[in-house]
């Protein structure tokens, strides 16, 4: 789905991520500014095997939306992905909030590498806590919004998490997304080389190290939640949260009574998630 | 070159009379038009008009959806989605609204997406105010937008009938401006025209089946898919007044009110042209050389009709900008203002008496410069 030659960065997970969107059945993509605008190739190129709407920033799900109805109006079949980094859906999540309640038949793709990389790595709200950015130069002391459970609130028909390093998985969530009616979104965990400060060799690795160490968890919902064995696995045998933080330069800078505050993070995210799927079941 | 309206409906181009605000007058048209998806966030003195079309949709008498979203930044990009999938689509805004969805005006136009808008014209913030004036459609100036001006509900009806026909033939986006309450809300005689629109057309669309990467980064291309823009937006009047032409009123690029061997021009948008004609009609018969021009498109501007004009020019104006208005320094541009009135700004009403006494001060020699008025 995505050309050799492209604008994207050695190691690029967005770039692992675009491969997927194979899976989906009539894509048309709707993408504000970002990485992935830049991956797109600028004109007269283009660096995807699909038709690509560029739009701003808080538009894109609404965008998306009337592309949708457009074509069930016209008869037309087609699968129309809202394909965004973390910082569109900061600054147009009510937009997407919107989309999600409406159940617009969209697809939304969130490719988060947890800040503005496009414009060179400043804080966004996915931005975990103790991480260096350009606009959090002592490491942020807020920690990260959980996008993929805010969006199962909204009771849309469909939502996941997935990683790049997962790739398989990531494959079926976008192929399993691609079938269903009304609002998907999949929340794809992104590790970005230069963004993190890791060496471009590792990114499916860091992603890996994430999953393992439960700083990020793999998830589905499509009416019942279910936790994904490649997580359950990692909670049986879990990899050092320290290990996975400390990998990454953006971390280098952190006290252990912050890796003791991420732990408890992660912890607590894995409890709750345990709890919902006792509930959601 | 499309059939006319005299001969495409029943009785030259005549209809139903019904008493309609200037909003339902708007809605009545959009219906005609039969748009496939609406999109709209409610604002004083917008919402009556997407009220009344979702009502049409619910009575089954339009066949659209009606997307309602969470903001108007969000209506705009609803509906340039929309049209970009090929769709006829609508939406309707105010003041905040328009200031809210201004960077999704950019992009529809710079796409060359036909689209049709409708503006109640109102105030904006700060302070508050709800009531007429041109801010908000002015914003629009510079985005690349056809902006027509209605004067009365009538003008508001047909205009946004012209509007679909404009913007698909030329590819740009039409803003209709009507001012909030004189027009948005007040009752009239409206002609309800027994016409149909032709279908729906626009230079491309994006389908999964296109490989098309629309509005991908640029460098040249940028600057010149904007000097398109504009250069089509210039020779949009041509068909502007070709459409216009078909209708029984013939509505002209402007309306020109007794210039003839005028001495004095007053030039104003709006629906308080009215009130100014009467004031011109009262000075004519006291040997006042004074004569009118109602600019009914604000964009494209009728620079080089104003420029040949004879007599002293007087802009009254219902937007500011730094020390002059906007139309005064849309005209100033071709030729001397002698006076820029800036009035009536968040609802303030000018009445005859009050262009009258304006125009008489402005012919005795007592009124120049940009004046603030009242």
């Amino acid at each position: 789905m995505i050309l050799p030659g492209n604008a994207a960065c050695h190691g690029c997970p967005i770039s692992l991520a675009f491969r997927a969107v194979e899976e989906i059945e009539n894509p048309v993509l709707v993408i504000p500014a970002g990485c992935s605008t830049v991956i797109a190739g600028m004109h007269p190129n283009h660096a995807l095997r699909c038709p690509v709407v560029h739009v701003p920033f808080a538009s894109t799900t609404a965008v998306a939306c009337g592309l949708s109805e457009s074509y069930r109006r016209r008869g037309i079949r087609g699968n129309v992905v809202a394909w965004m980094g973390d910082g569109a859906a900061d600054i147009g999540f009510s937009t997407l909030s919107a989309s999600a309640a409406r159940n617009d038949d969209i697809m939304v793709v969130v490719v988060d590498n947890e800040a503005y990389m496009n414009t060179g790595t400043q804080s966004s709200l996915s931005t975990p806590a103790g991480a260096y950015t350009t606009t959090t130069p002592a490491g942020k002391d807020t920690g990260r919004r959980d996008l993929a459970l805010l969006m199962l609130m909204h009771h849309a028909p469909y939502v996941a998490t997935a990683s790049v390093g997962y790739i398989r998985d990531l494959r079926r969530k976008f192929r399993r997304a691609s079938g269903i009616e009304g609002f998907r979104f999949i929340h794809v965990h992104s590790p970005c080389p230069p963004g993190w400060r890791f060496d471009s060799s590792l990114t499916v690795d860091v992603a890996r190290m994430a999953v393992e160490s439960l700083a990020w968890v793999l998830w589905e919902y499509d009416g019942v939640l279910r936790i994904s064995d490649i997580s359950r696995r990692s909670s049986v045998s879990r990899r050092s949260l320290r290990e996975y933080l400390l990998v990454q330069g953006r971390f280098s800078g952190v006290d252990d009574a912050m890796i003791e505050r991420l732990e408890r993070e992660v912890l607590e995210n894995w409890k709750l998630l345990q709890s919902l799927e006792t509930v959601l079941r | 070159m499309q059939q006319s309206v005299r001969d495409r409906g029943n009785k030259d181009g005549e209809g139903e009379v019904k008493l309609l605000t200037g909003n339902y007058a708007v809605a009545e048209a959009v219906k005609i038009a039969k748009p496939e998806i609406i999109a709209a966030y409610p604002i004083t003195p917008q919402t009556p008009v997407v009220e009344k079309l979702s009502e049409m949709i619910e009575r089954g008498e339009l066949n659209a959806k009606m997307i309602n979203v969470e903001s108007e930044h969000s209506a705009m990009a609803v509906v340039f989605g929309a049209i970009a999938g090929g769709s006829r689509a609508f939406t309707a805004t105010s003041s905040h609204g328009l200031a809210y969805m201004y960077e999704m005006c950019w992009w529809v136009a710079g796409s060359r997406l036909p689209l049709v808008m409708a503006v109640p014209t109102r105030s904006i913030g700060a302070p508050w105010n709800i009531h007429a004036d041109h801010s908000d459609v002015m914003l629009l100036r510079d985005a690349g937008w056809i902006i027509a001006m209605a004067e009365n509900a009538q003008e508001a009806f047909d205009l946004t009938l012209q509007g679909f026909m404009v913007s698909e033939e030329v590819n740009i986006p039409y803003a209709i401006g009507y001012d909030a309450f004189q027009v948005s809300h007040a009752v009239e005689p409206v002609v309800v025209r027994d016409v149909e629109i032709p279908e729906r057309r626009q230079a491309y669309s994006v389908t999964p089946d296109t490989v098309i990467g629309l509005n991908a980064v640029t460098t040249t291309a940028r600057h010149y898919a904007r000097k398109d823009l504009m250069v089509d937006l210039e020779n949009s009047r041509k068909v502007i007044e070709r459409v216009g032409r078909e209708y029984p009123e013939e509505y002209g690029f402007y309306e020109e009110y007794r210039t003839d061997g005028a001495d004095y021009v007053v030039v104003l948008t709006g629906a308080w042209a009215g009130d100014a004609k009467e004031a011109v009609d009262q000075l004519r018969s006291e040997g006042v050389r004074v004569g009118l021009v109602k600019l009914r498109y604000i964009r494209p501007f009728p620079y080089e009709d104003l420029r040949k004009m004879d007599g002293e020019f007087m802009v009254i104006d219902r937007a500011s900008s730094g020390n002059r208005g906007i139309l005064g320094i849309e005209v100033s541009s071709v030729r001397d203002v002698a006076a820029n009135v800036i009035a009536g700004l968040g609802g303030i009403e000018l009445t005859q008496d009050d262009f009258y006494g304006l125009i008489k001060r402005f012919a005795e020699g007592r009124l120049s410069g940009v004046v603030w008025y009242p």
